[in-house]
């Protein structure tokens, strides 16, 4: 597969009109990246008739220095540094016509700290090149010193825990519902019920931003009053996501620092606010000893066809850098996309302090993560009490588990919602550190905890049968020796 | 009112035998276990009185409910929790916490408003019990 480097040097490679990339030296296949090197995985889908040797250079140089033609200005520049450097090209395992394409970046084409720069030439042409049918990001090798350039989560987990006083055990939340319509005083019931009850957080939803049935202060005021009845009813330290997104950095700013006066412990963002916005509000959250939950709204527009976009893997070691506390990353047994080993290995970056190369989780490089702060992964969508072993088993203890529909539409409201979601999760806990099967007797010790807790024993009965089965579109393609060149 | 600070306020007041479990769980993943108590259970209240130093290098769990109950001899009428310490590089904070303790009566928290600027409220939460002086409160 490998073949040799025909690349062109001196007279020949400089002559004016056009050159195949690979031998423009966008193809090095005895290139060994350097520590400092950034690498990036592409999946290619050559067009028909197109190598796929070509097809793997020429991302290389339309993600580096290259252009259409032969221009004689690469020759005032050291060009062979800043070439990316395509190194090996294997195809993917049962998947005719499809290759992993390895890319090698030098550490000096890319602005320290800066995500906006770092995605401007990993994604910033090369997805609509014509001699592609289509490209996906895979996964990319951070170097250390382009990770230490970065501020990493605000907070993190350790710290967040620390300032919740919750140890032990995954947070719990839910998202307010309806997401849109209620007034700014209806809402702020739901916030009080689902803290008193017996959660640790309630949300907004990504679309709840200030609108003509809710302006934002309104928002914010009336929450504020449900989180503090709720602190005094229970002596917990309880938040809510007060969701700042807004047309214009300066609107978010005016929104975070309300938050903060009103004594918010937390504020969320959307994914699509746009990397530089989001570096922003990290940095503001750190100044302001402010928790930053991140809504990957809008992700599922690139991540989730296998052929074609960015892997959500991608996007959250990208968010990781950029300084998210929280982000979500899938249930695997709720509602949404989520094969579980792809997943384990989303929340493996998010919370790992090195990630070893993993080709069945998808991860394909050792990440060492230089001690940035670690992020909580959020599992939410179509999840209940029923499933809290698996949930335990597939996501860990490091996570916030929500429960929006299973909480609020809990028969007997939303207080016995929540209390239902708080037991089930300390009795599964308590079951799996006291050396139980908690796993396999799942479903009795709900049972079990469900005698001396009605809400709970309501919530079984009423969502007992509901599962989401359906086939994965995103699972990753590997054969278990990975091949070699 | 019930304050359900901790790991396991929602499941019935724990055992000897169930907290000796719990223990030991921290025990066996190398964590430090110590004892504390406090009269004043204010959600913002982060340093509990410690009943003597996390138990380093302690490999049982009787060890710890040994203290327990020496603890609950002199201040049963107040909470008391155990709280687990993890050294690991990365974590180098506590790993679990809950109440093993806790007085017969618990008054809870005054939550009082000021308005403030606009329509904003300044909240302040205030323990009813901490309104007494320290050691007399239950």
């Amino acid at each position: 597969m490998n073949d040799k480097t025909e690349k062109l040097s001196g007279k020949a490679r400089y002559s004016a009109g056009v050159l195949e990339y690979k031998k423009m030296g966008y193809w090095e296949p005895d290139y060994e990246p350097s520590a400092t090197d950034v690498i990036a995985l592409f999946r290619i889908t050559p067009q028909d008739g197109v190598d796929e040797i070509e097809a793997a250079a020429a991302v290389a140089g339309e993600s580096s220095t290259a252009t259409w033609t032969v221009v004689w200005t690469d020759r005032l520049t050291a060009a062979e540094k800043y070439r990316a450097k395509a190194y090996r090209v294997d195809p993917v395992p049962n998947e005719p016509g499809q290759y992993f394409a390895y890319i090698a970046y030098h550490l000096d084409l890319f602005e320290p700290g800066s995500i906006a720069n770092l995605t401007a030439s990993i994604i910033g042409n090369v997805f609509g090149f014509k001699p592609l049918k289509a490209l996906r990001l895979e996964d990319m090798r951070l170097p250390v010193a382009y990770v230490k350039t970065f501020q990493g989560p605000a907070t993190g987990i350790v710290v967040e825990r620390e300032r919740l006083n919750i140890y032990g055990r995954p947070l719990l939340g839910a998202t307010v519902k309806p997401k849109l319509g209620l007034s700014g005083r209806n809402y702020g019931r739901v916030v009080y019920e689902a803290l008193k009850g017996g959660l640790d957080f309630t949300k907004d939803d990504e679309n709840i931003n200030s609108q003509p049935f809710m302006h934002w202060r309104d928002r914010f005021l009336y929450c504020m009053e449900g989180v503090n009845k709720a602190t005094a009813a229970t002596g917990e330290i309880k938040g809510t996501y007060l969701n700042v997104t807004a047309a214009t950095m300066e609107d978010m700013y005016e929104r975070a620092e309300f938050a903060r006066d009103l004594g918010s412990t937390i504020i969320m963002i959307d994914l699509v606010i746009g990397y530089t916005a989001i570096q922003s509000m990290a940095k503001w959250a750190r100044n302001n000893d402010m928790i930053l939950h991140l809504h990957r709204a809008g992700h599922s527009t690139y991540t989730r066809q296998k052929s074609h976009g960015v892997s959500f893997r991608v996007i959250a070691k990208w968010m990781r850098l950029a300084g998210v506390d929280h982000i979500h990353a899938g249930t695997v047994v709720g509602k949404l996309e989520g094969d579980p080993l792809t997943t384990k290995g989303y929340y493996d970056i998010c919370r790992e302090e090195y990630n070893p190369t993993s080709l069945e989780t998808g991860i394909f490089f050792d990440q060492d993560w230089a001690s940035l702060n670690k992020m909580m992964p959020v599992a939410s969508g179509g999840i209940h009490a029923g499933q809290m072993h698996q949930l335990i088993d597939h996501l860990g203890e490091d996570v916030v588990l929500q429960f929006g529909g299973g909480t609020i539409g809990h028969p007997h409201g939303i207080a016995s919602g929540a209390t239902a979601n708080r037991v089930a999760l300390e009795s599964m806990i308590f079951a799996r550190n006291s050396g139980r099967d908690y796993l396999a007797e799942g479903p009795q010790i709900l049972a079990e905890a469900a005698k001396t807790c009605t809400p709970l024993r309501q919530a079984l009965d009423t969502w007992k049968d509901v599962t989401f089965d359906y086939a994965s579109t995103d699972a990753p393609d590997f054969a278990p020796t990975p091949s070699v060149s | 009112m019930r304050i359900t600070q901790g790991a396991f306020s929602f499941l019935p007041d724990l055992s000897d035998q169930q907290i000796h479990e719990q223990v030991q769980y921290c025990i066996d993943n190398n964590w430090a276990v110590s004892v504390e108590y406090t009269d004043d259970p204010h959600p913002r209240n982060v340093y509990w009185e410690m009943w003597g130093h996390p138990m380093f290098d302690n490999p049982d769990a009787a060890a710890v409910i040994f203290e327990l109950n020496e603890c609950r001899k002199q201040f049963g009428d107040r909470y008391i929790r155990i709280i687990a310490f993890d050294s690991t590089p990365g974590w180098e904070s506590i790993r679990l916490s809950f109440i093993a303790n806790r007085p017969k009566e618990e008054p809870g928290f005054n939550l009082e408003r000021e308005d403030v600027k606009g329509r904003s409220v300044r909240y302040k939460i205030s323990s009813y019990s901490a309104q007494k002086p320290e050691g007399s409160r239950y």
